[in-house]
C-alpha cells in the first residue's frame, strides 16, 4: 500500500466495506479479533506523528498482532543510510510489515522496490507524495454520511472540495486520486501559491473559499492543516489574511448545504484554517474520520496479511 | 613507439594510413624506423576527445574517484582530455591544488588532465579567488568555474568575467538561480507536482543565462555556459550568438537521452543536477547540437559511492557518470538519427572543446605533426550499458540500455590507452 493510486475502484470499495465490518468490532466490549496473531507490524517513523502512528498501533494490537513503534527522529545516522539501515534491522528482527512515515517524498516506494527488504510496506506518509490510508479514511467518512446505504457504493456524483495547501499535502495529492477513482467530483482551492495547476482535478481549481461554496456547492469540504513555515517562505503574507480568505468559519458553513460535512486531517490549527465553531459543529465529522482511521487500517492490514498475503504491495 | 594505422575510415569515410612517429602524426613513413601495423578495417578514426566537464573528485573525494580511475573511464570513453572540476577538497582556488592535479594527472598518463579553476574562494561566491596565480601557475589554468555552484551575484560575476580577459580566460557557468532552486529535486511540472518532488524550474537556468549573456556584451569578455537543459537557454543563446557576443555552451550526453519521466521510479540514479527536463527539451538541445547553438558535448561526469545513492530521493546526491557513454549517446543523436555527420560529431566532441579551452594539443586530428591523439569506434557495434565501468562509482543511468557504436581504441600522445576496448595498465597498477 505506497499510493491511493494501487487499489483500482472494486478494491476501494472492498477495503471502506471491510474497514466498516472493522468499526462494529471497535464497539464491541472485548475489542479485538485475533486474525493476526503471531504476525509483528513495525511502525517505523521518521517524523513526528502521534496520531497516525497510534491509529496504526491500535489497528494492528486490535487484529492481535505484535507492534513495534520506531522513532527514528533525531537518530545520529543520517536520514537516507537510516531508512535502509534500519527497515533492514527491523525486517531482521521479524517484522512481517513495516509502516513508514517518512519526510521524503518516494521513501515508501523506495523501500519497497529497492530489493532492500521483503516485508509489505504500508505508506503512512511520505513527504510532499502520499497518505493513501489518511484518502480511505476519508471516503469512508464521506460515504458514511452522504451516502444512504453506504456498504458497497461510490461516492459518484458527490463533490468534494480540497483547501489549503494543495502543493505540499500528502493528503491532498492521495484524496485526489483515491475520490476521484470512487466517482466523486473533486476541486481544489487554495492560495494560487499553494495550488499546483497541474493536478487538475476534475472539479477545478478556486482561489476564493467564498467563489469555491458559491459555485462548487460541495457536499464535503476537507480542510488541510496550514504550517507556518509555508508563511515564513512568502506563500502567504500572514495568519491573519489566510484565515479572511481560506479559513473555515461560521459564517461560510452556514453557507455549505444542510447535509454538507467538514473535514480535518488533524491536528488542527484552531482560528487559523478553522475556526472553533466550525470544528465543534454538528458539520465536522473530524472525531468520525479519527473513529474510521482505525477501522481503515485495520481493514489495509488485514488485507495485506491475513492468509499470508504478505507480498510487496 | 611508431604505429600504422591500416584501413581506417576519417570523418568523410574516405579509407586513410595513419602514420604515427615519436608520438605525431607522420605525412608519410619513414623508411629507416620500423612500425606496428594496426588493422583498422571497420573503424573510423576520429580526432581524440575532449570533456570540457568532467568530475575526477580527487584530491578530497577518492572514494568516489580518483584522478587515477577516471583517467581510466575517459580513456575507454575514447577521451585523450579531461577538464578537472574545481569542487573538490581542498577546492581548486589556489596554483597548489591545479598544480598537484596537473601532476597526478601526468603520472598516471592515459589522458591529458586539465585543471578548471574555481572562480571564487572556495565556491562560497564571495570573493575572486587567485584566478591569475593559477593561470600562470603550471596548470596554466584558462576555464574557470564554481560548478556545483552559481556565480549568482550579479557584481561579482561581472567581475570575474572582466579580470578573466587579462589572460584570455574564460568563465564557466552553472547556471542555477539558488533562490529559485531551493531544496529543489527535480524538473518542476507536472510529474514533479505528482511525484510531491520540489521543483526545478527552467526559469531558474534560462534568467541567469539571460543576465550572463549581458553581462558578457557589456563586458565584451568570455562566457561558457555549462550544461544547457531547457529550450529556452538554447534561444537565448542562439540569440547571442547571433549578436556576436562571445559565448559558447555545452549539452551534457544524459540530457541529450533522458527525460524527467524516469524519476517516477523515485531511483536516485536519475537525480542531477541540472535535473533531466521534458522531450521538448531533448529535442531543442539536439537541433542546438547540429546547427551550432551548442558548442560541444560534456560529460558533467559525476562520480559517487554508492551510499550516496543507495537511499530515497532527497537524501541522495546530485549526479551520473558519462565518460564511457557520451560517444554512443554522440552517434545516436547525430549520426544514427541522420541528423548530422561524423565531421559534427568529431567537432563537438573534440575540436571545438580543445579550441574553447586552448589546448593546442588536441583536437589536431590527422594534421601532420600535429600530436596524435586519436579515437577510432566502430559504428555498429552493439552492446547494452552495464552498471560497472572504469570509474569507481557506478552510479549510471545508462545500464540496461541498448547501444549502438562504441569507442575500440584511444591514442594519447601517440600511445594507445585503450587498445581493442582495453585499458592500458589496468592489470599491474591498479
Amino acid at each position: 500500500m505506497l499510493s491511493a493510486s494501487d487499489l483500482a475502484k472494486p478494491q476501494i470499495i472492498e477495503v471502506l466495506d471491510l474497514a466498516h465490518e472493522m468499526s462494529d468490532v471497535n464497539e464491541r466490549e472485548i475489542k479485538k479479533l485475533p486474525t493476526l496473531r503471531g504476525k509483528t507490524v513495525v511502525n517505523l517513523f521518521f517524523e513526528d506523528s502521534t496520531r497516525t502512528r497510534i491509529s496504526f498501533e491500535l489497528a494492528a494490537k486490535r487484529l492481535s498482532a505484535d507492534v513495534i513503534n520506531f522513532a527514528a527522529k533525531g537518530s545520529s545516522v543520517s536520514k537516507g543510510e537510516s531508512l535502509k539501515d534500519t527497515a533492514q534491522t527491523l525486517e531482521a528482527m521479524g517484522a512481517d510489515a513495516i509502516v513508514l512515515r517518512h519526510g521524503s517524498s518516494g521513501s515508501a516506494y523506495r523501500l519497497a522496490h529497492s530489493g532492500w527488504v521483503q516485508s509489505a510496506v504500508i505508506n503512512a506518509g511520505d513527504g510532499s507524495h502520499e497518505h493513501p490510508t489518511q484518502a480511505l479514511l476519508d471516503a469512508m467518512t464521506i460515504r458514511q454520511a452522504l451516502v444512504t446505504n453506504p456498504i458497497g457504493s461510490d461516492l459518484s456524483g458527490k463533490k468534494v472540495l480540497i483547501v489549503g495547501d494543495i502543493s505540499h499535502s500528502r493528503v491532498a495529492r492521495s484524496n485526489l486520486i483515491l475520490l476521484k477513482a470512487l466517482g466523486a467530483t473533486v476541486a481544489t482551492c487554495g492560495p494560487a501559491t499553494l495550488v499546483p495547476r497541474s493536478l487538475e482535478p476534475s472539479g477545478g481549481i478556486f482561489y476564493s473559499l467564498d467563489k469555491a461554496i458559491d459555485e462548487f456547492a460541495p457536499d464535503a469540504v476537507l480542510m488541510l492543516r496550514i504550517q507556518s513555515e509555508r508563511m515564513e517562505a512568502s506563500f502567504f503574507p500572514t495568519e491573519r489574511e489566510y484565515s479572511r480568505v481560506w479559513g473555515m468559519n461560521s459564517e461560510r458553513l452556514s453557507r455549505l448545504g444542510d447535509s454538507a460535512i467538514v473535514l480535518h486531517p488533524g491536528p488542527m490549527n484552531r482560528g487559523l484554517e478553522i475556526d472553533a465553531a466550525s470544528a465543534d459543529s454538528p458539520k465536522s465529522k473530524i472525531l468520525d474520520q479519527v473513529q474510521n482511521g482505525v477501522a481503515v487500517r485495520m481493514a489495509v492490514l488485514f488485507h495485506l496479511l491475513a492468509g499470508d498475503k504478505g507480498e510487496k504491495s | 613507439m611508431n604505429f600504422i594505422l591500416e584501413n581506417a575510415l576519417d570523418t568523410k569515410g574516405r579509407s586513410v594510413e595513419v602514420v604515427i612517429e615519436g608520438g605525431l602524426i607522420a605525412s608519410r613513413k619513414s623508411k629507416d624506423i620500423d612500425h606496428e601495423l594496426v588493422d583498422c578495417s571497420g573503424l573510423h578514426v576520429l580526432p581524440g576527445f575532449v570533456d570540457l566537464h568532467t568530475h575526477l573528485r580527487e584530491p578530497g573525494f577518492e572514494n568516489s574517484e580518483t584522478i587515477r580511475t577516471g583517467s581510466m573511464s575517459a580513456a575507454a570513453g575514447g577521451y585523450t582530455a579531461v577538464h578537472a572540476m574545481a569542487n573538490t577538497f581542498p577546492v581548486a582556488d589556489t596554483a597548489g591544488v591545479v598544480e598537484q592535479v596537473l601532476r597526478i594527472g601526468k603520472q598516471v598518463g592515459l589522458v591529458h588532465v586539465q585543471p578548471i579553476g574555481a572562480v571564487t574562494v572556495g565556491l562560497a561566491g564571495e570573493q575572486l579567488a587567485e584566478l591569475g596565480a593559477m593561470h600562470d601557475s603550471a596548470a596554466r589554468v584558462r576555464i574557470f568555474s564554481d560548478d556545483g555552484n552559481c556565480v549568482h551575484d550579479p557584481l561579482l560575476m561581472r567581475r570575474a568575467l572582466e579580470y578573466v580577459k587579462g589572460f584570455d580566460g574564460i568563465v564557466a557557468q552553472h547556471a542555477q538561480d539558488p533562490r529559485l532552486t531551493k531544496n529543489a529535486q527535480m524538473n518542476e511540472g507536472a510529474i514533479s507536482s505528482r511525484l510531491g518532488l520540489a521543483g526545478w524550474p527552467a526559469l531558474a537556468e534560462e534568467s541567469i543565462i539571460a543576465r550572463d549573456i549581458m553581462l558578457t556584451e557589456l563586458t565584451a569578455s568570455r562566457l561558457h555556459v555549462c550544461h544547457v537543459s531547457t529550450r529556452r537557454s538554447v534561444e537565448l543563446i542562439r540569440e547571442a550568438k547571433s549578436k556576436g557576443i562571445q559565448v559558447t555552451a555545452e549539452v551534457t550526453a544524459h540530457h541529450l537521452l533522458l527525460t524527467e519521466d524516469l524519476a517516477e521510479s523515485y531511483d536516485p540514479v536519475y537525480k542531477v543536477n541540472p535535473p533531466l527536463r521534458k522531450a521538448d527539451d531533448v529535442m531543442a538541445l539536439r537541433e542546438a547540437l547540429v546547427d551550432g547553438t551548442i558548442d560541444v558535448i560534456a560529460t558533467d561526469h559525476a562520480p559517487h559511492p554508492k551510499e550516496s545513492k543507495d537511499t530515497d530521493w532527497a537524501s541522495a546526491a546530485f549526479g551520473m557518470i558519462g565518460l564511457e557513454f557520451a560517444y554512443t549517446v554522440a552517434q545516436q543523436v547525430l549520426i544514427d538519427s541522420g541528423a548530422s555527420n561524423l565531421e559534427r560529431l568529431a567537432e563537438v566532441m573534440s575540436t571545438a572543446p580543445a579550441r574553447i579551452s586552448g589546448l593546442d594539443r588536441q583536437g589536431k586530428y590527422l594534421l601532420p605533426g600535429s600530436p596524435a591523439n586519436l579515437t577510432l569506434v566502430n559504428l555498429g557495434q552493439a552492446w547494452v550499458g552495464e552498471a560497472k565501468t572504469h570509474s569507481k562509482s557506478s552510479n549510471n543511468p545508462y545500464q540496461g540500455l541498448d547501444f549502438k557504436g562504441r569507442v575500440v581504441h584511444t591514442i594519447f600522445d601517440g600511445e594507445f590507452t585503450l587498445k581493442d576496448q582495453t585499458i592500458r595498465g589496468t592489470n599491474t597498477d591498479v
